[in-house]
């Protein structure tokens, strides 16, 4: 599995641009023009980064960290995720990029390959930015009556924390 | 919304600092803080780039496409009502297929189309419930490869940023099941009480 994971992305990159010269598409030109979409991405999350990475550091050392993560202990007992991943937990559904921040800061401090690391990762990954996603669809369509989509996109954040926590335990063993 | 919560933090930490005696090691880690954050931005800048530029090969070679049609069956199975217009099953494919690559912005535009093509065929002043299954689907993440992620571990020295794929998916999976599921009892839910109205 490991050997399969440490594949995959050079894997990927191989197949696409092999792929790509076959319907002789301009593989080159492709990348450059998608790379520059992503330094758009980078322009754009840089000033939040700092921001929002600034008031990590400042709980963090301020010891309000702790205390918040004392609060929602109980909480994240019940999904078995580490009381440190909470505050990641509940900004998540509200901003990305200040989950981000929250979630690198503990990959950093624990380490990529420590349990609270690892379950950070996965929370990420497995997890999208709901309040935002809601309010673009329902935003667009000029829809009010939003019905049940609310309470079922935050049951699968939920189900997605307690999916994490399960997964990296059950896959790492730790 | 971000503005309180962002104030909030602020004064949160100063006067937790006050009360605790830290406020010399507040005041450093404001330094810190927006070092990090500038660190955090180019530490996973190339990743990034690289992978926007893969992308945008996957969609100019038509791979998305491709993947799109794959999935159609699929989409037919969770949108009974989108079976009706050929150009919504396609928005819904191609959304489902982009989120899977990791495309958000090619997910988005094509979930809105979907989005309104799928209020036209019910014609409610409410979500339907094929909108409400869209935007669940939506706000649980499809990602195969969580590219940023592994970005963020490889600059912390991971082993092997990757290898936390296998996690992913399956926390995805349960996200994504229990969403769907919710989706479908609450449907349900709703139309027994409209009855009985």
């Amino acid at each position: 599995m490991n050997t399969l994971s440490q594949l995959i992305v050079p894997a990927v990159i191989c197949f696409v641009s092999l792929y790509g010269v076959i319907k002789k598409v301009d593989v080159y030109g492709a990348l450059i023009d998608g790379a520059l979409d992503g330094l758009k991405i980078l322009h754009k999350i840089l000033p939040a980064l700092v921001a929002l990475l600034t008031s990590v550091y400042m709980l963090r050392a301020s010891g309000a960290m702790d205390i918040l993560c004392g609060l929602v202990s109980p909480l994240s007992a019940v999904l078995g995720i580490p009381p440190e991943c909470a505050p990641m937990a509940l900004i998540r559904p509200l901003s990305g990029s200040a989950a981000l921040a929250a979630g690198s800061e503990i990959i950093r401090s624990f380490g990529p390959d420590s349990l609270e690391g690892r379950i950070a990762a996965v929370m990420l990954g497995s997890s999208e930015t709901t309040f935002y996603v809601i309010a673009v669809y329902f935003g667009a369509i000029k829809i009010n009556k939003t019905r049940y989509a609310i309470p079922a996109a935050l049951i699968a954040d939920i189900a997605g924390y307690f999916g994490s926590a399960l997964a990296v335990r059950m896959f790492f063993g730790q | 919304m971000m503005s309180r919560i962002w104030t909030s933090l602020i004064i949160l930490s100063l006067i937790c600092s006050v009360l605790t005696g830290r406020i010399n090691r507040l005041s450093v880690s404001v330094i810190d803080g927006a070092k990090a954050g500038v660190d955090l931005c180019l530490s996973i800048g190339g990743m990034v780039l690289l992978w926007c530029g893969v992308m945008e090969v996957m969609k100019r070679s038509g791979l998305t496409g491709l993947l799109s049609r794959v999935l159609e069956p699929v989409i037919g199975l969770l949108f009974p009502a989108a079976k009706k217009s050929r150009a919504v099953t396609g928005d819904l494919s191609a959304n489902v297929s982009a989120n899977l690559l990791g495309l958000g912005n090619a997910a988005t535009p094509a979930g809105l189309r979907a989005a309104q093509g799928l209020q036209r065929l019910g014609d409610k002043p409410y979500a339907t419930d094929e909108l409400c299954m869209l935007v669940v689907i939506n706000t649980a993440s499809l990602q195969l490869i969580p590219t940023t992620i592994a970005a963020v571990r490889a600059s912390c020295g991971a082993q092997s940023p990757y290898d936390i794929m296998p996690a992913v998916w399956f926390a995805s999976a349960i996200s994504q099941a229990c969403g769907i599921l919710a989706a479908v009892l609450f449907s349900k839910l709703y139309g027994i009480k409209r009855r009985k109205a």
